[in-house]
C-alpha cells in the first residue's frame, strides 16, 4: 500500500478538451494509475458531446478516505488539466480559485462560432495573462507538432498526462503509467504512448513558470 | 479481457465505470439474456455483456426497440434464464405496454429491468423519470447509491426478483452510469443453465402455467404481484443498501437516493454539519419500508428530499406520513415541491449546501466572492461558446444542406420533421435550421403523415420527414406504414448512415452483425419501402449535382409518400474513420473572402469545422488536423477555390 500524502484530500483534478482529444482516455489513465497506488478514485464525466465538438471534461476526486461526487463542487480545483486553452478558461471561471494550478495545451479547436466569425477567439498571450491571473501556478505547452510527430495530434492527451506527472502535484509515475499503458494497449501501442508521456513532461520540465 | 470478466480481479478494488459494475453485478448473479436498445447514458452495459457474450456463455441482443427488448428478456425469464433488459429512460415509455402486463403476470427466473436517466437532458431532449412506473404498475424499485453499490444491488435484483417473482427495476443516472469508481469484485458463477419453457400447470400457477394476461385474470393476477410486494417491502425494511448516518436527533433529516447521495455526503461534510444533519439513504425506493421510515422521521421534524427527477420519493414519503403521523409527530418537508430545490435540472453538491445553507441559516462563505467576481468580469463574452455540431465530414451535414437549400428554392416554405439521433442537430445552425419538429423517436414521420394530409385545409408547404437507419427500424415503420396507407403528401428521407452513431455504434436489423460482433441477416431499408409500395431513390449526399437533381424531382413529384436514401456512412463509422478520400485545399488566388457575394458560404454557413476563416488574411483555409477530406466543401464553394485531390492512401 502506498503512503504517500495527498497535497489536499480529496485531490481535485479536472482534465478537460474539446470532443475527439482524447480527454476521457486521459482521464481513465490517470484515474486507473492512482487507483493501482491505492488511492480511491472517483470520476466524473461528462461527454454526451464528445463525438460532436462540445466541451468535454472529466472530474476526478482522489482520496484515501472514500469515494466524493462524480461532480467537484463549484470553485474547488486543485488542478485543470486541459487540452485546449479557451477550454481551460471555462473550467477556470466555474472551478477555480485562487489555489488552482493549471496545465494547458495552447493550441485552439475553434468551435463553429468562431469559424463563422460570430465570436473572437482570444489571442493567447490574452489566454495566458487571465490563466496567470487566475491561478496560482500555470503551465503551457503545445502538444500538437510533438504528437502529430509522433503520429497523431490524438497523443497530446498522453503528453499532458506525462506533463501533468512531472509536475509532482500528484504520486505519478513512469513506471505507474506503463503498467497502466500495458494493461490497456497492444504491445506495439506502448512505446509511443511512453514517447508521447515523456515528451511531455519534458515540457513542463522547460516551460515551467 | 474485459475488465469485467477479468478472474485475477478477484476480491480486489478495479476501477470501473458505473455501467461496468451494472453489468459485472449482473454477470455474478448468473445472468444469460441480455437484451437492450441503444441510449445514452445505458449503451455500455449491453456492450460491455456482448463483449463477453461467447465466453461467458451469454445470449446477447440489440433489439429493434425498448418494448421487443423486454419482451425478449422476459421470455428468457419464463424459459428459466435470468435476464437483464437495459435503457434509457425515454425507453421505459416505449417498452411501458408490455411492462404493464408483465407486471401483473410476474416473472419466474431473476429478470431486472435497468433504466439509465439523464437529468439535466446532457445528452437527451428530455428530463423523463421513468420512476413512477414503479408505483404505477406496481413493481419494487431499487436506487445504487455509488459504484460499489451498482454493482451489488443489480446482483441483488436478481435473487429479489426470484424471491417476489416479478421484475425489479434499478434505475441509474448519467452521474452513476458515467461515473467510475472502485469497486471490489466478486465472484463469477459458473453455471449451467437450461431453457425450457413449462405451460402445463394451472391456468393460475405462476410458475408452470400458461404465461397470460386476460380479460377477467386482473384481479387474481394483481393480488398475487401485491403479495410479491408486500414480501419485498420486507426485505426493504431490512436492507443493507439503506443507510443512516448522523446524530441520533437531527435538525434536518436528508433523505435520498441515487447519485445524490453523493453531493448530500459532501455537502454535510463541506459545511460541517455531521452533528446537526442526518442523511438517510434508500437504496429502495419503492415501495418504501414504512417501519425504517417511521423510525427516522420520528428521529427529526424537518425532512430534505434530495431526488433526481420528479419529486416522486418526496410525494411517496408525504403519503406514508399521512399514516405515520401520530407516531413520527409533526414534520416538515422541504425539496422540489416546496423549490427548496430547484423543481428542475440536474443536482450538484452545490444546491444541496445552498439548501441546507438556506434551511439552517448558515452565514454565507464569502472567501471566495472577490475571485469570483473579478474572474467573471475578465472572462465576461471572451469564451466562445461550443455549441455541438456535426462532425467534420459528417454525412447529415451534406444533407441537411441539400434539403435546406431545396426548400429555399422551391420557395413554399417547406419544412423537416426532425427525428433522435445525430441529425436531431438539424435543428441548429449546422443543419441550417432546416427542421422545424423533434419529439420522441419515430415521431418525425408520424407527424409528417398529418402534415400531409392538410392540403384540403389550405396547407401549401412541402413537407419531408428525416429518421436514421436505427431509427427507421425502432418506431419509424409504423408512421411510415400509416403515411403510405392514408396517401400523406410528403417526403421520407432515410439519412442512412450505416450504424447508432450517436450512442457509439452499435448494430441494427439494418447491420449484418450481432452484439456478439458474429455475422446477422441484414434487412435492407430500400428494398422493405419499395415492397411497401412506394418510389424510392438512393442517392449518395456527397454527391452534390445528382443528389440536387433527385430531391428537386422528388420535390415536385407531389401526392403521395416519396422515398430518399442519402446514404453515406457516418464520418466516425469504422468505414471512414482515419480515412481520407481527398486532400483538400483552399486556393488563396481563387477565394475572394468578403469580396466574394458568397457571403462567406463556407465558414458562416456550412461551417464544417475543418474550415478555418483566417481574419488577418481575410480568406479561408482548411484546417488539416481537423478535416476528414470528405470534399463536401469544394461542392459548396461557387468561387471552386476549394479543391480536391484524390488521397493517396497510406
Ligand atoms: S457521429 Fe457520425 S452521424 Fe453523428 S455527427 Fe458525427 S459524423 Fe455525423
Ligand atoms: S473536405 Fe471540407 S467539408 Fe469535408 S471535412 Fe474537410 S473541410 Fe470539412
Amino acid at each position: 500500500m502506498n503512503t504517500t500524502a495527498l497535497k489536499h484530500d480529496p485531490y481535485n483534478l479536472i482534465i478537460t478538451g474539446v470532443g475527439g482529444q482524447g480527454n476521457v482516455l486521459a482521464s481513465r489513465m490517470v484515474g486507473d494509475m492512482l487507483s493501482r497506488l491505492g488511492f480511491d478514485i472517483t470520476i466524473g464525466e461528462t461527454f454526451g458531446a464528445s463525438q460532436r465538438g462540445g466541451s468535454v471534461m472529466s472530474h476526478l476526486r482522489i482520496s484515501r478516505q472514500g469515494s466524493y461526487s462524480p461532480q467537484i463542487p463549484l470553485g474547488r480545483a486543485h488542478m485543470i488539466v486541459s487540452l485546449e486553452p479557451s477550454e481551460a478558461l471555462r473550467m477556470l471561471r466555474a472551478y477555480g480559485n485562487p489555489e488552482v494550478q493549471v496545465i494547458t495545451n495552447m493550441r485552439p479547436v475553434r468551435s463553429s462560432s468562431v469559424i463563422s466569425g460570430e465570436q473572437p477567439y482570444p489571442a493567447p498571450e490574452t489566454i495566458v495573462g487571465w490563466i496567470n491571473d487566475f491561478s496560482e501556478k500555470a503551465w503551457f505547452l503545445d502538444t500538437t507538432e510533438t504528437a502529430t510527430r509522433l503520429g497523431n495530434p490524438i497523443f497530446g492527451n498522453v503528453m499532458l498526462v506525462g506533463a501533468l506527472a512531472r509536475t509532482g502535484q500528484l504520486p505519478l509515475d513512469r513506471d505507474i503509467f506503463e503498467a497502466v499503458v500495458r494493461s490497456r494497449m497492444p504491445e506495439a501501442k506502448v512505446r509511443v504512448n511512453l514517447e508521447a508521456f515523456d515528451a511531455g513532461g519534458e515540457m513542463i520540465g522547460e516551460k515551467s513558470t | 479481457m474485459s475488465i469485467i470478466t477479468d478472474k485475477t480481479n478477484k476480491n480486489q478494488r478495479v476501477l470501473m465505470m458505473g455501467n461496468e459494475a451494472i453489468a459485472r453485478g449482473a454477470l455474478e448473479a448468473g445472468v444469460k439474456v441480455v437484451a437492450a436498445y441503444p441510449g445514452t447514458p445505458s449503451s455500455e452495459i449491453p456492450k460491455v455483456l456482448g463483449d463477453v457474450a461467447d465466453e461467458m456463455g451469454l445470449y446477447v441482443e440489440w433489439s429493434t426497440n425498448e418494448k421487443v427488448s423486454l419482451e425478449v428478456a422476459a421470455a428468457g425469464s419464463y424459459a428459466g434464464l435470468r435476464a437483464l433488459c437495459t435503457m434509457k429512460q425515454v425507453g421505459v415509455n416505449v417498452a411501458s405496454d408490455f411492462l404493464l402486463h408483465l407486471a401483473e403476470y410476474g416473472s419466474r427466473a431473476g429478470l431486472v429491468l435497468v433504466t439509465c436517466e439523464d437529468p439535466g437532458s446532457l445528452s437527451s431532449t428530455n428530463e423523463g423519470d421513468s420512476r413512477p412506473y414503479s408505483k404505477m404498475m406496481e413493481f419494487p424499485l431499487i436506487e445504487p447509491g455509488d459504484i460499489q453499490e451498482a454493482k451489488e444491488m443489480t446482483q441483488w435484483a436478481f435473487d429479489l426478483s426470484e424471491t417476489i417473482h416479478n421484475v425489479v427495476m434499478l434505475r441509474s443516472v448519467t452521474r452513476m452510469s458515467h461515473a467510475s469508481g472502485n469497486v471490489i469484485v466478486g465472484d463469477l458463477p459458473q453455471t449451467q443453465a437450461r431453457a425450457d419453457f413449462q405451460y402445463h400447470g394451472g391456468f393460475f400457477d405462476q410458475m408452470t402455467g400458461p404465461v397470460m394476461t386476460l380479460p377477467g385474470t386482473a384481479p387474481t393476477q394483481r393480488l398475487r404481484q401485491h403479495a410479491g410486494l408486500e414480501k419485498a417491502i420486507a426485505c426493504f425494511e431490512k436492507s443493507p443498501f439503506n443507510t443512516y448516518t448522523g446524530p441520533d436527533r437531527s435538525e434536518i433529516t436528508i433523505i435520498t437516493s441515487s447519485a445524490a447521495t453523493f453531493y448530500c455526503r459532501e455537502a454535510i461534510a463541506i459545511l460541517g454539519l455531521e452533528e446537526r444533519v442526518g442523511l438517510l439513504k434508500l437504496g429502495t425506493t419503492w415501495p418504501l419500508p414504512p417501519r425504517l421510515m417511521e423510525k427516522y422521521l420520528a428521529a427529526t421534524d424537518r425532512v430534505l428530499i434530495i431526488e433526481e427527477g420528479t419529486p416522486f420519493l418526496e410525494d411517496n414519503l408525504k403519503a406514508l406520513f399521512v399514516d405515520l403521523s401520530e407516531t413520527v409527530g409533526p414534520t416538515r418537508f422541504h425539496g422540489r415541491a416546496d423549490k427548496t430545490i430547484p423543481s428542475v435540472d440536474e443536482l450538484n453538491p452545490d444546491i444541496v449546501m445552498t439548501a441546507l445553507s438556506t434551511l439552517l441559516d448558515l452565514p454565507t462563505d464569502d472567501s471566495m466572492a472577490d475571485y469570483r467576481q473579478r474572474i467573471s468580469a475578465a472572462l465576461e463574452g471572451s469564451v466562445p461558446d461550443r455549441a455541438m455540431t456535426f462532425c467534420p465530414g459528417c454525412p447529415h451535414r451534406a444533407s441537411f444542406w441539400l434539403l435546406h437549400e431545396a426548400l429555399k428554392l422551391d420557395n413554399r416554405r417547406g419544412f423537416i420533421c426532425g427525428d433522435i439521433g445525430c441529425y436531431t442537430l438539424g435543428v441548429a445552425d449546422c443543419g441550417f435550421r432546416a427542421v422545424k419538429t423533434v419529439a420522441a423517436m419515430g415521431s418525425g414521420v408520424g407527424m409528417a403523415s398529418g402534415f400531409g394530409k392538410l392540403q384540403r385545409f389550405g396547407l401549401e408547404q412541402p413537407i419531408i420527414a428525416v429518421c436514421g437507419d436505427s431509427t427507421f427500424f425502432h418506431a419509424a415503420m409504423p408512421g411510415l406504414v400509416n403515411a403510405i396507407h392514408n396517401q400523406a403528401d410528403m417526403i421520407m428521407v432515410i439519412l442512412d448512415n450505416a450504424g447508432t452513431a450517436m450512442t457509439g455504434f452499435q448494430p441494427h436489423p439494418g447491420i449484418p452483425v450481432g452484439a456478439d460482433g458474429k455475422p446477422l441477416p441484414a434487412l435492407d431499408i430500400p428494398t422493405i419501402c419499395q415492397a411497401m409500395g412506394v418510389r424510392v431513390e438512393i442517392v449518395d449526399p456527397f454527391q452534390f449535382a445528382a443528389a440536387r437533381k433527385t430531391i428537386g424531382d422528388l420535390l415536385d413529384d407531389a401526392g403521395g409518400v416519396r422515398m430518399l436514401v442519402l446514404r453515406q456512412a457516418c464520418a466516425l463509422s469504422p468505414a471512414r474513420k482515419g480515412k481520407k478520400e481527398w486532400t483538400v485545399s483552399v486556393d488563396p488566388d481563387k477565394c475572394l473572402g468578403d469580396a466574394c457575394g458568397c457571403n462567406r458560404l463556407c465558414t458562416r454557413i456550412f461551417k464544417c469545422p475543418g474550415l478555418i476563416w483566417d481574419p488577418e488574411k481575410r480568406q479561408t483555409r482548411i484546417d488539416e488536423f481537423v478535416c476528414v477530406g470528405c470534399g463536401v466543401c469544394a461542392q459548396v464553394c461557387p468561387q471552386n477555390a476549394i479543391t480536391v485531390e484524390k488521397a493517396v492512401k497510406a
